[in-house]
């Protein structure tokens, strides 16, 4: 049976929550004399993609300007891709402008090494040269191997480094867009489908 | 738990690609073929950001051996190897020892002491390609042998297909001209008809292979009979080269009866695509005035064989 981390009210209350501190950290920006354009929210697929399309939904609702969103594929870019032993699905990376310039704020569903988000970082870059660039996750669980540390985080969580923390999500229709997140568990331990890509990356 | 809640960790396939060796279209199911198209989809969108390369087979070598003349298939695998950071070494037959006596599995042996991770080999001969891969250990991708087999040309005309059609499956492919000499005819035949496609060849008498129905494909000696309804209309390069002037008594004539032209293009369906796997010559096969037409999708092929010899290398390197 898997414990549940954040329950769909709690997972609702995280991202409004971020969503409100990437608003006011755009308005401490600004303050300072920079670009006053909404910032670029790149979803890193697949967990981060329902993510950012709910912290963006929150913060229209909040009244912030409509913050272009985009996707980003690691795959590619991992640093054991040439080795990797699973064979993932390379997914399409989608950038909706110009990244040059802007502030992008990558969103992640669980932030554990830090390897997936050096590879994020990376391939942002092949896209362009944003002029700063932030980290939003649902969940922190500790156990770094880079120097990375998120800017927003919905829990922080001190999980045993061999367990797994997944984000559930409902499908409301055939779109990435209709996939709400939904909960945040941890599944009974076990060699489960996907651990093996979460402890490489 | 809510029945109805997914975990997004559960959706990526996880079975290693079974397909060591690129060797004929053959050696690909449908699954594998379209593995190998989706990942496609995603290299063509490298292909076309600002910095076109990515990081995924750093270190690994690649070696483009090529004994027959090539610029389009050479450079496409050079690019694709280049765009996925492999480190690529091109050899030509002019430029190699096999000028001066040496055999091709020396030359074989002694380039396998390099340690490349992959070969793309091109020969003149049938089973080259294969003969090479039972004899070394990288794995090999055969870029054509002989009248024999170019399953990657294969592959991209499906990818190209698939872009402008969605689905293989059902469509009517017209494959017309010189079916005996051409490994791309062959390929294709049983790639597209793996993928659902329903293949006809059209040509000469003397240009069809003795067993075509063997590829599953359906045969007319007049290209009309193929034309008519078709989805996707592919000529073929009549191969001066390979013939020596039995096959055919004129270009002239053969033009006259086989080239496509507008007018034969009006029997085909009315959004179908026209390609050619290069080098065309203007005016014998295919009239200009096709071939620069807005149903012709022979440029977007040669885009796409960067693509999809990307998806191919980072499959077979273990991807």
């Amino acid at each position: 049976m898997s414990e549940v981390l954040l329950d769909p009210a709690g997972v609702a209350m995280s991202l409004r929550r971020i969503a409100a501190e990437i608003a006011l950290a755009g308005r401490r920006r600004a303050l300072t004399g920079r670009a006053t354009e909404p910032p670029v929210l790149v979803g890193v697929r697949r967990g981060g993609v329902p993510l950012a399309e709910r912290i963006a939904a929150f913060a229209e609702e909040a009244g912030s300007p409509a913050m272009p969103r985009g996707v980003v594929d690691i795959t590619l870019y991992r640093d054991d891709a040439a080795t990797a032993l699973p064979s993932v699905r390379i997914g399409p990376t989608r950038l909706p402008t110009s990244i040059d310039g802007r502030r992008v704020v990558l969103v992640d569903d669980v932030l554990h090494t830090g390897r997936t988000i050096r590879a994020a970082i990376d391939a942002l870059f092949d896209h362009g040269r944003p002029a700063a660039v932030e980290l939003a996750v649902l969940v922190d669980r500790g156990g770094r191997e880079l120097p990375i540390r998120a800017d927003y985080v919905g829990l922080e969580a001190n999980v045993p480094h061999d367990a797994r923390v997944e984000v559930m999500v409902k499908r409301t229709g055939p779109r990435p867009e209709d996939e709400e997140p939904w909960a945040l568990v941890m599944p009974a331990s076990g060699p489960g489908p996907s651990s093996a890509q979460q402890e490489a990356v | 738990m809510n029945p109805d809640a997914v975990n997004l960790a559960d959706d990526a396939p996880r079975e290693p690609f079974a397909v060591r060796s690129l060797l004929s279209a053959d050696d690909l199911t449908a699954g594998d073929a379209t593995r190998i198209l989706d990942a496609a989809e995603s290299f063509f969108e490298v292909s076309r950001r600002p910095i076109r390369k990515v990081p995924a087979l750093r270190g690994k070598t690649l070696l483009n051996v090529f004994f027959e003349a090539s610029t389009r298939t050479r450079t496409s695998f050079e690019l694709a190897g280049k765009r996925l950071s492999m480190d690529v070494v091109n050899l030509s037959a002019s430029s190699s020892s096999t000028t001066k006596g040496e055999t091709l599995l020396d030359t074989i042996k002694s380039l396998e002491a390099m340690q490349p991770d992959l070969v793309v080999i091109r020969h003149a001969a049938a089973g080259a390609a294969a003969y090479v891969a039972a004899r070394s250990t990288p794995a090999v991708i055969n870029a054509g042998d002989g009248t024999h087999e170019h399953p990657t040309q294969a592959l991209l005309d499906a990818f190209t297909i698939r872009r402008h059609k969605r689905d293989l499956r059902g469509l009517k492919v017209a494959i017309c001209g010189d079916i005996l000499h051409s490994r791309v005819a062959r390929s294709n035949a049983i790639l597209l008809g793996k993928l659902g496609a329903d293949v006809h060849f059209a040509g000469p008498r003397t240009l069809i292979p003795s067993a075509p129905e063997s590829l599953g494909a359906k045969v007319h000696y007049r290209i009309e009979p193929a034309l008519e309804d078709a989805d996707v209309v592919m000529m073929l390069r009549i191969q001066r080269e390979r013939l020596s002037g039995v096959f055919l008594p004129t270009l002239r004539e053969y033009s006259r009866t086989f080239g496509l032209n507008e007018r034969r293009l009006a029997l085909a369906k009315p959004g179908a695509i026209v390609m050619h796997p290069g080098p065309m010559n203007r005016g014998v096969e295919i009239a200009p005035e096709v071939a620069d037409g807005p149903q012709s999708v022979i440029l977007d092929q040669v885009e796409a064989g960067v693509a999809v010899r990307m998806a191919v290398l980072w499959l077979l390197c273990g991807g």
